[in-house]
């Protein structure tokens, strides 16, 4: 009874969190004695057999004009039907947009147990018990899934991705039934070569101590020497100052990147909730009493605005950038 | 139109996290309830604009949950709403809570039912996808703009580094966060007409529970922050690489 990973693609590529979902899937098959096989949904243009180097042995390729475009109630009705061909009892997705669309879906068709934001692999030693993040961030739960059939969905940036070798997955073409979509897609709006900040591995974040959407030259510039992505605090999400997207806390995003750089955020609980898995925090900020500083692992106490640029000057040395 | 929107109660965002009973339930001493944010500033307001752009539209909460409830959902029912519909029952498993959203939604019949794209304190993101496919409903999850003409939407969702339009024929189930609403606060006469209007009671129908909480657990105390002098970001650059391997 394999483990089935649902494998999320973008225009034909697939999702770096899809990957994280594969290398886990993989571990609990691991952990229960069975294989990964992996759904992929709608027209591939990635080299999906390559997957395989992550552990996976087979992926079920379900090509079908209606699934271009998504459609969760679509989409979850072909991925029930793989479950029923393969009979497998553990469904793992990244609890990512699309994750949140199908997996609880797929949760009452199946009526299936399901965990959202997993952020480490099961405890299959006594039942199935999956640690998940609570109180956006301030807390884990451990939750039992008590039936037959269990669902995962694995926060972005919990699970490491670690290749396995250089095998090759088995494609297999799964005709399924596919019902008419509901839901037509009629744009779509992609900001071309950022990264998303749900995937990010590292962020650099600005407060109100910036004092004005002007002065994120240098915010931005930082982070594209580091290959990051922008965040920001809400104040400066409210003030438009920065784009909704980009507001991280317990009502924005919650994200949990190898590195988040704050800077000029006070650390208010609720900023905080949203980005203390970070596993290294770097707070920037002129102000010693700031609550940052008892949640971060690095800091400097400095005005943002001197210290920043010599920031980027030690990056690009760093680098090798002129 | 006929909108029902999902209700949540939560701690405040500033509440204390700690557990009693051996790590098995929240703390509750002391702490103050919340309607959960999603839920009243995305999903309730926008709903409220809808009514305001078009007087027609008909707005019923739903919350799952005990009486302490009855104070969030009288809350929410002052910043707008005709009428509140609580079931009484405990609220431990999505999809239990879930089916009693949908047999609600069944039963009333509405275009729209409305959730927050999750609730502050199970961060679940559950419950409007459960909900919808016990209606054999199209869902559409993380919605920053919401329009309706006739028995269609036009929806924007967010996905991954940017965000996708698409149209829908209702009814649906839409989850909402940021983007949705313009912000606003209840004013004196909501508050005073919220008290007329009424708070149905009702049992909860058999449903199963698919999973359940073992226990909770605090994360660990970070160990302290390394302050590196403000003159010398070399070096903060140099720990980043050489101590933290992250850059
Ligand atoms: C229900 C609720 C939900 C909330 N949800 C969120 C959320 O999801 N995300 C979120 O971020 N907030 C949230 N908040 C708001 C939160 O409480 C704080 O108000 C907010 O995080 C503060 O943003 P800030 O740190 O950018 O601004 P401030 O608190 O104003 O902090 C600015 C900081 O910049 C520093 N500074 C100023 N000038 C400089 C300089 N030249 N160089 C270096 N540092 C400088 C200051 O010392 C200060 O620490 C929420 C609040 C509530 C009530």
């Amino acid at each position: 009874m394999p483990v089935l990973i649902f494998i999320d693609q973008s225009e034909g590529q697939v999702k770096k969190a899809s990957i994280e979902a594969i290398c886990y899937g993989v571990a609990v098959a691991e952990q229960t004695g069975d294989t990964a096989e992996g759904v992929i949904l709608g027209k591939v243009t990635d080299d999906i057999a390559a997957l395989g180097k992550y552990g996976l042995q087979k992926i079920h390729h379900v090509d079908n004009e209606a699934l271009n475009h998504f459609d969760a109630q679509v989409f979850t009705g072909a991925i029930a039907q793989v479950i029923d061909a393969i009979k497998s009892k553990v469904i793992i997705f990244s609890n990512n947009a699309d994750g949140k669309h199908i997996a609880p879906r797929l949760s009452v068709k199946l009526k299936a147990g399901l965990v959202t934001g997993a952020v480490a692999l099961p405890d299959t030693t006594n039942g199935f018990v999956v640690k998940k993040t609570v109180f956006s961030g301030k807390a884990f739960a451990n939750i039992a899934i008590n039936t037959d059939i269990k669902i995962i969905a694995l926060n972005p940036n919990s699970y490491e991705i670690t290749a396995r070798g250089d095998a090759k997955a088995e494609i297999l073409s799964f005709s399924a039934q596919v019902g008419a979509t509901k839901v037509r897609v009629t744009g779509v709006n992609k900001v071309k070569g950022e990264v998303p900040l749900s995937e990010a591995d590292i962020v650099v974040s600005g407060g109100r101590g910036l004092r004005g959407p002007e002065n994120w030259g240098m915010i931005e510039e930082l982070a594209k020497l580091l290959g990051a992505a922008t965040a920001c605090s809400r104040p400066v999400a409210d003030a438009h100052w920065r784009p909704h997207h980009e507001h991280v806390g317990q009502t924005g995003l919650a994200i949990a990147p190898n590195l988040y750089i704050a800077i000029g955020i006070s650390g208010a609980i609720q900023h905080l909730a949203g980005v203390n898995r970070s596993k290294t925090i770097v707070v920037i900020n002129k102000d010693p009493e700031a609550p940052f500083f008892k949640a971060a692992d690095y800091g400097i106490v400095g005005d943002a605005f001197e210290i920043v640029p010599k920031i980027i000057e030690e990056v690009k040395k760093l680098k090798g950038v002129a | 139109m006929k909108i029902l929107v999902c209700i949540s109660k939560s701690p405040d965002t500033t509440a204390k996290i700690a557990f009693t009973d051996n790590n098995t339930k929240f703390a509750t001493d002391g702490v103050q309830w919340i309607i959960n944010p999603y839920d009243e500033w995305y999903a309730l307001v926008r709903a409220i604009e809808l009514k305001e752009k078009d007087a027609s539209t008909v707005i019923h909460l739903v919350t799952v949950g005990a009486a302490d409830a009855d104070p969030i959902i009288r809350k929410a029912l002052a910043l707008g709403g005709d009428e509140a519909i609580r079931v009484n029952a405990d609220t431990n498993d999505s999809y239990f809570i879930a089916t009693q959203i949908a047999e609600v939604a069944k039963q009333g019949g509405y275009d729209l039912v409305f959730t927050g794209k999750e609730t502050i304190d199970f961060n679940g993101s559950s419950i409007g996808g459960m909900v919808a496919e016990c209606l054999e409903a199209p869902y559409i999850a993380l919605a920053i703009k919401f329009e309706v003409e006739g028995s269609k939407a036009t929806v924007t969702r967010e996905i991954e580094g940017g965000e996708e339009e698409c149209e829908v024929n209702l009814p649906a189930v839409i989850s909402c966060q940021k983007g949705m609403a313009e912000a606003r606060i209840p004013n004196m006469r909501g508050i005073m007409a919220a008290r007329t209007r009424p708070l149905k009671v009702v049992e909860p129908v058999a449903a199963d529970h698919l999973t359940a909480v073992v226990n909770f657990e605090l994360p660990p105390a970070k160990a302290g922050v390394k302050l590196v002098p403000a003159d010398n970001p070399a070096e903060l650059v140099r720990l980043l690489h050489e101590e933290a391997k992250v850059i």
